[in-house]
């Protein structure tokens, strides 16, 4: 059979190479550019090399920013995933308490960053927000504008607050397609709770549970907006994660070369976890 | 060791899901409940399992009332339409499970495991994961695990129905072998006549959750009580009309549809059952009778011809062997089997049953 040549079919590619090269590779050409040479305005540039790589891996900076993301995205995982499926299982499965529920989990996930992190910092103030007074009427000595640790548990609720949801619907999501009549052989079998939970719900849960984990951890490992609105990176460094420290030294210092370098490494750090993570996940389904 | 159903009803909201219902089913049978999706034969399977409670009504096994009694606390076991595994055991664990949980020894789980793989001829993928096998070696796991825990009572649920034809051939025949030297009651529920008449035992024919009759699965073909027994053990659908008996002349009334009875009844008005696979497009038994028709549809199912044809304002269904091609619209001469008619009094009740 002839092949037909038909160069209509240009008019299709060209459009969407223009908006990925825009949208994507021509901002991202911008940073490598930065990362390799040093600036000084007015369009000069001079060859750096991969000194603002090597400063970055070797800062110290780098490393406590680096460690303080993954603590916290490993909280923030460790709390919002079992309390995600948790709660899932706890909602009910028909009647009018469906809407409910689901309408109830989805408002975090509808507010906007900022309006969290504003939310929060109010919420919290030691004088006057809800939270802060609460916990120091209490007796607790609470500050989370003074204390690093106070800081971090505002923040910390603050993400279980606002991203549990996504965990619970896409957990609900993933029980609510097993059929009944699992349960019902479990049961004739007679196994316990426990190991329905954990022999047919777990595993048939587990691509949903891999999505919610991986979109957690980009998530988390990316925020920016609600910690800047609710401590801007402190007491001192202390919340200053990896995107807030990014921002200070781009924006703050106008280091773009680091700054630069940074982004990239950064980048690739969130490339090479989502896919050593998917990877470790997806192993045996693979084989199927 | 019987299988005693009292008056069990069961109403969800203003519902009835199943009619006043009293069955008995005796040790070492194969009973097939028979009827379309939404009969009530789940439901009435749940019911003898414990996984569903009647709202009224009792349930007794081996002479004892188990109304209520929890699913664990009985000895039964369940096969599924759909594959019901546990997705992330091995065959053998899958197999396994039932005794591991009621705490077996390893050593006799080993023997008995192997015993029942062998049986179904999963010996091969003892260690694959259920997705890693085809449905029907998924369907034979979750047989096995119904059969390694000498249950007293298995209940199959449309076990056969998610499986391509070939599979289902296949597992089909194997099923009543497998129950052979069983000392339980199986309960297989179907909605397909030719699954009871192949697995024999007995047969409960329902329909809207209601047990229309209840016997040998032979007796209840050849020998239906009343109409809706006849048709809900049928497929293709059967052929009915209304017939005027005049001395040894039987004649479709609106119709000059007509043949010699032979059937022992008395004159009078009747409805009238014929089986498809009475009508033919050649001769069979004694007493056959040429009736006209007008081919509406022509289809092959297997080696068989579907032929649907009018005569009059009869609507009916031919079922013979072989393969044989009608064009739509023909005219074409088909043959009744008069002796193998069905009659029913205006009762719906079988007349010609001696």
């Amino acid at each position: 059979m002839n092949k037909t040549i038909n160069q209509k079919a240009w008019f299709f590619v060209v459009p969407v190479f223009i908006l990925v090269a825009f949208n994507a590779a021509i901002p991202l050409m911008t940073v490598v550019n930065y990362s390799f040479q040093e600036t000084f305005g007015n369009n000069v540039f001079a060859w750096e090399g991969t000194r603002w790589f090597k400063q970055i891996l070797l800062s110290e900076r780098f490393h406590a920013a680096l460690g303080r993301q993954f603590a916290f995205t490993f909280i923030i995982l460790l709390i919002q995933i079992p309390l995600g499926i948790g709660i899932a299982l706890t909602m009910p499965k028909k009647g009018w308490g469906v809407p409910v529920c689901l309408i109830l989990m989805s408002m975090p996930l509808l507010i906007p960053w900022n309006v969290v992190g504003a939310m929060w910092n109010i919420f919290a103030l030691p004088d006057i927000g809800f939270l802060g007074h609460s916990l120091n009427g209490m007796g607790f000595d609470y500050n989370f504008t003074q204390q690093p640790g106070d800081a971090w548990f505002t923040t910390i609720l603050m993400d279980v607050w606002h991203w549990t949801s996504l965990v619970v619907l896409l957990s609900y999501a993933g029980l609510n397609s097993i059929q009944p009549a699992y349960y019902q052989a479990a049961e004739i079998d007679g196994a316990s709770r426990w190991a329905i939970f954990r022999y047919i719900e777990l595993p048939k849960m587990k691509k949903v549970l891999t999505l919610a984990i991986l979109l957690r951890f980009m998530d988390s490992f990316m925020i920016y907006t609600e910690p800047f609105v609710l401590t801007g990176g402190g007491p001192g460094n202390t919340t200053a994660f990896l995107s807030i420290d990014l921002v200070k030294m781009a924006l703050g210092q106008f280091d773009l070369g680091p700054a630069a370098a940074m982004s990239l490494i950064y980048f690739f750090i969130v490339l090479l976890v989502c896919w050593v993570f998917y990877n470790l996940m997806m192993k045996n389904e693979v084989q199927s | 060791m019987s299988l005693e159903l009292k008056n069990i009803e069961k109403k969800v909201g203003i519902d009835t899901h199943i009619h006043p219902t009293s069955l008995k089913l005796e040790k070492n049978t194969i009973n097939v409940l028979l009827g379309s999706t939404l009969a009530g034969k789940t439901t009435l399977m749940q019911i003898m399992a414990g996984l569903d409670k009647p709202t009224s009504g009792e349930i007794w096994f081996n002479e004892k009332n188990v109304t209520g009694m929890k699913v664990q606390k009985r000895n039964c076991s369940m096969v599924y339409q759909q594959f019901i595994n546990y997705p992330n055991y091995t065959v053998y664990e899958n197999i396994a499970s039932p005794l591991v949980i009621t705490g077996v020894n390893s050593d006799e789980i080993k023997k008995r495991v192997g015993k029942v793989a062998e049986l179904l001829k999963l010996s091969t993928m003892l260690n694959k994961k259920p997705d890693e096998l085809s449905g029907g070696q998924q369907q034979r796991t979750a047989l096995a695990r119904a059969l390694v825990k000498d249950s007293d009572l298995i209940l199959l649920d449309e076990p056969l129905a998610n499986l391509d034809f070939k599979l289902r051939e296949e597992l089909r025949e194997e099923l009543p072998k497998l129950f052979e030297d069983r000392d339980c009651i199986v309960v297989y529920a179907t909605t397909e006549p030719s699954d009871a008449l192949m697995i024999g035992g007995n047969t409960a024919t329902l329909l809207e959750g209601k047990v229309v009759q209840y016997g040998k699965t032979l007796e209840v073909y050849n020998k239906p009580e009343n109409l809706i027994s006849a048709k809900v053990f049928s497929d293709p659908p059967m052929n009915i009309a209304e017939v005027k008996k005049n001395g040894d002349t039987c004649k479709v009334t609106d119709n000059n549809v007509k043949w010699k009875s032979s059937a022992k009844i008395k004159d009078g008005t009747y409805k009238i059952g014929i089986r498809p696979h009475n009508i033919t497009t050649y001769k069979e038994g004694n007493n056959s009778v040429e009736i006209n028709g007008k081919v509406q549809i022509s289809e092959l199912s297997g080696s068989e011809s579907l032929i649907h044809f009018t005569n009059g304002n009869l609507n009916w269904v031919s079922l013979s062997n072989g393969i044989q091609q009608k064009n739509v619209g023909d005219d074409t001469k088909l043959y009744m089997n008069t002796d193998e008619f069905l009659y029913f009094d205006e009762n719906n009740r079988l007349v010609n049953n001696g």
